[in-house]
């Protein structure tokens, strides 16, 4: 297995990120896994951590009384589940669950936080890399709001 | 510019409001190619261009996945075996597969997107040992709207297929999220990559843009232009897209051609 170090340097957002910072990141970070079915977090819990998948695919939802889990986007390889430890009050706003066995890297949120707020270089830098996946989320998420598989019937 | 007399002999229903013709020609038809169209007349409706879904080896057989969305599509889908439709074709340049021989090659393919690139994958796949790395990317609206289930699991044997919808579904296990997201699932190397794209122009746009961020040039990309494609001869200049005539110089276009024209709104 590879080490926190190396997984993390080979990711793209931490592309081009200096020993120090990779280091004091890999300080807040453990290797994880986990078996297929478990729920990483459930809406509305507090918000103390996230995962790096480096393996397997995780769904994010919302449950539902009559449908259970409605899976509202799935997350793979290289991406980043879970973005609530990063914001007030932090608490989840929707459920993860493991869709396979999951190897990831989780990293302690609080952790995290406190070394931004110490360094705010750190953490404008941090702030900055995180920001891009958040952009692209958000992008994502507006694509599939303009529903463009579904065409309307033209006379 | 006379419809050939054909008959539809069998009808697969693919999804909600999307089946595929099986269509016998009374005369044969010039061979197709993969990504070219044809006309097919509705009698008493209209005429529309649809996209071949398989280049059969019987150039008197031809496979159209056509999707209801106006009354000529709709005619064309409520036909039954032994119905009548006229056909002309076929239309247009289809995928160039030469530029992809011997590289690593991404297909990416939204919603009715994937009927004009099947004849791709089938091309790869019948001459597999040519092409380096294939993976194939589909998405869908939802996991009803995925065309050719059979197909594309039976391809995932020798290429890698990466399937994703925008709305889940109950029961669905698979992925959810746009059809870019799926690049970053590409085992291979993109660089020098030959992608071929097809679906709404919107995520063609978003995906041709996604491509050249990993790397893969403006012309190792190519795309299956939609306009209004009426005579199918350049003669009544509905298609015209800028300098170019999508039914005559498309309906595939590299990439690099047309990105600058479909920046400009008005086209």
């Amino acid at each position: 297995m590879k080490s926190i170090m190396e997984t993390l340097a080979a990711q793209p957002i931490f592309a081009d990120i200096d020993e120090s910072t990779l280091t004091l990141l890999a300080g807040c970070a453990r290797h994880q896994r986990i078996h297929a079915g478990t729920r990483l977090f459930t809406e509305g819990a507090p918000a103390t951590d996230f995962h790096l998948i480096r393996e397997g695919r995780v769904a994010l939802g919302i449950y539902t009384p009559h449908a259970g889990l409605v899976t509202l986007e799935t997350r793979g390889p290289g991406q980043i589940v879970g973005w609530s430890w990063l914001f007030p009050p932090y608490r989840w706003h929707f459920d993860a669950e493991a869709l396979e066995p999951l190897a990831t890297i989780q990293f302690d949120g609080h952790c995290i936080r406190g070394k931004c707020d110490s360094d705010p270089v750190l953490g404008y830098d941090l702030m900055k890399r995180f920001s891009t996946l958040l952009d692209a989320d958000l992008r994502s998420t507006h694509l599939r709001l303009l529903d463009v598989y579904h065409r309307a019937p033209t006379s | 510019m006379t419809p050939t007399v054909a008959r539809v002999v069998d009808r697969v229903v693919e999804g909600p409001g999307t089946v595929t013709l099986v269509i016998e020609l009374s005369d044969a038809l010039t061979a197709p190619a993969p990504g070219q169209f044809n006309m097919l007349w509705a009698y008493g409706v209209g005429e529309v261009p649809i996209s071949l879904c398989a280049v059969p080896p019987l150039t008197n057989v031809i496979l159209h996945t056509i999707h209801d969305v106006g009354a000529v599509s709709h005619a064309l889908c409520e036909l039954r075996p032994g119905d009548q439709l006229g056909v002309r074709g076929p239309f247009g340049i289809g995928w160039d597969l030469t530029p992809a021989r011997g590289q690593d090659v991404v297909v990416m393919a939204g919603g009715i997107g994937l009927a004009p690139l099947r004849p791709v994958v089938e091309a790869i796949l019948a001459d597999r040992e040519a092409y380096g790395q294939v993976a194939v990317l589909l998405g869908a609206r939802t996991p009803n709207d995925l065309l050719f289930p059979a197909e594309t699991a039976a391809w995932s044997l020798s290429l890698q297929v990466e399937t994703t919808v925008d709305r889940s579904a109950p029961g669905w296990t698979g992925d959810v999220g746009v059809v870019t997201t799926l690049l970053g699932r590409i085992r291979h190397n993109l660089t020098d990559a030959v992608a071929f794209v097809c679906g709404p122009e919107v995520m063609m746009r978003f995906g041709a843009r996604a491509l050249l961020d990993r790397g893969v040039s403006a012309e190792g990309i190519q795309v299956s232009m939609e306009r209004n494609m009426q005579c199918a001869v350049t003669m009544c200049g509905h298609c015209q897209f800028g300098e170019l005539f999508v039914c005559s110089d498309g309906p595939v276009f590299p990439w690099a051609r047309v990105e600058s024209m479909l920046g400009v709104r008005e086209l």
